[in-house]
């Protein structure tokens, strides 16, 4: 593991419970403050590998997981989950309580941290995502967009280091994504970046990954990963190249 | 589907919605009780706790004509078990199920009314109801929205490639099907809350912010209400006897 890494996957292989290879072989680093867009056909691995980071996949895995310096084990599991936040696709899983305070709430109260400090953090993050205004609403009374922001916003109140996005532009307007591309950048997060979004991807990875077949097939800088992988509009599918 | 979970009214800023959830609950829990108990011979005591409600959701500023057609939802329930007393011969029992049934749905929708939800599961944790028993009603309520639009949504689509209702597939197996789906659906949803909620720290516990404490004025106005309940009672035992 190199010294600026904060995680460092190493041959991770995965089967689904009946039997269905996901993961065969995954090598990947993220290190201090990038952004890696991971990209890839649905089904290629990229979301089964997220839950992995996180320690969430069921069943057993082979290879190693380590965490800003911790492997993934299910002693470790607590610290790895506040070292590291996710925001999911699809934002009404991820708002499951009554309130949005009580939801950017959730994440702290579970770190065990003090009223006054969960409050803090609960302005401080609502801040971060412009949502202030809506602390008191249901969160399912929002707009996608504004799901998105508040979902991002517990994720923030955990303060991790490193910040999963799977499909964060999914199911916004254009003036929300930008406007959450815009939040996204100015974040000092390590982020891994999961999408089919070339917009989203070429404006905050600083590198991409093409996951195929649950392996690694294509890695470097985006536009040469968009390329490889006939993602531009030009180029065959079939020309990804083998790494 | 909102307007059906009370949430226009509940969000309202009355003396009586501020009051603590504990207080309302305890409230129409003694009406119901009241209620319960109020036969043939003190028959009179239902207009006294109808007053009692109206005069409740008035001070809300609850819309009383809503109120009233809410309350009517347990009408098919009822009404046929008030049909075979009538037909057995008995049409005061018939008429004493109605009433007492469309009361206690009148105390049920003046309670969610001026209390939103997230308050009255909160006040039934603070009376020491089990969390599990909690956490399932918090997630039920807060996932039946999308529920029911993904059914509205699969219900739309039957209509687009079925317009005419024709065909060899009957409309019971469309249905079925639709149901088996939107299961299916809400396990892979379950599944992914967990992953959420374990991704932020869950323990198991729902944990909560701490909260101000009930104010004195509070449990003046339990008191009040158990008084005027027993005395509508009390009172119409007397007259009726």
């Amino acid at each position: 593991m190199s010294t600026s890494a904060i995680i460092q996957v190493t041959n991770l292989r995965y089967s689904y419970p009946d039997g269905t290879a996901a993961l065969n072989g995954v090598d990947f680093q993220l290190d201090l403050g990038e952004t890696v867009a991971v990209l890839g056909a649905n089904g290629s691995g990229k979301t089964t590998f997220l839950l992995h980071l996180l320690g969430l996949a069921e069943g057993k895995n082979e290879g190693e997981i380590v965490v800003c310096g911790m492997p993934v084990r299910k002693k470790n599991l607590a610290q790895v989950r506040q070292k590291i936040g996710m925001l999911f696709q699809d934002s009404d899983d991820q708002l499951f309580m009554p309130s949005v305070e009580e939801d950017v709430a959730f994440g702290p109260l579970n770190l065990g941290l003090s009223p006054d400090e969960v409050r803090k953090r609960v302005k401080e993050s609502l801040g971060q995502v412009a949502m202030e205004h809506v602390a008191s609403r249901p969160p399912y009374h929002l707009s996608a967009g504004e799901k998105r922001r508040v979902a991002l916003a517990g994720v923030l109140a955990m303060s991790p280091e490193i910040i999963l996005l799977d499909e964060p532009s999914t199911f916004l307007d254009p003036p929300a994504k930008s406007s959450l591309i815009e939040i996204l950048q100015s974040l000092s997060q390590a982020k891994i970046l999961v999408t089919h979004d070339l917009i989203l991807a070429r404006r905050l990875a600083s590198r991409a990954v093409y996951f195929e077949h649950g392996k690694i097939t294509a890695e470097g800088d985006v536009e040469e990963v968009i390329e490889a992988a006939g993602w531009d509009g030009v180029s065959r599918p079939s020309a990804v190249a083998a790494r | 589907m909102r307007s059906l979970a009370f949430e226009d009214w509940s969000g309202g800023g009355s003396r009586i919605h501020g009051l603590d959830a504990r207080v309302k609950l305890l409230g129409a829990l003694t009406v119901l009780l009241c209620l319960a108990t109020t036969d043939r011979e003190s028959a009179t005591a239902f207009a006294g706790y109808f007053a009692l409600l109206t005069t409740y959701l008035a001070a809300a500023g609850i819309p009383l004509g809503g109120s009233l057609l809410r309350s009517l939802i347990v009408l098919p329930f009822v009404a046929g078990i008030a049909i075979l007393n009538l037909w057995g011969g008995d049409p005061s029992l018939a008429i004493l199920i109605l009433l007492r049934s469309l009361l206690s749905a009148y105390t049920a929708v003046a309670l969610l009314a001026t209390t939103p939800f997230p308050a009255l599961l909160r006040g039934l944790e603070r009376m020491l109801v089990p969390p599990f028993l909690l956490m399932v009603l918090h997630f039920v309520y807060r996932y039946l929205f999308l529920l029911s639009s993904q059914a509205q949504s699969m219900a739309r689509a039957r209509k687009c490639r079925a317009p005419l209702r024709r065909g060899r597939t009957p409309l019971w197996k469309a249905s079925a099907g639709a149901i088996a789906v939107l299961f299916a659906r809400s396990y892979g949803r379950a599944e992914r809350i967990h992953h959420a909620m374990l991704a932020r720290g869950f323990q198991g516990r729902f944990p909560v912010l701490a909260e101000t404490g009930t104010q004195r004025g509070d449990w003046f106005g339990l008191a009040a209400t158990v008084m005027l309940a027993v005395a509508i009672q009390i009172t119409a035992r007397f007259w009726m006897g």
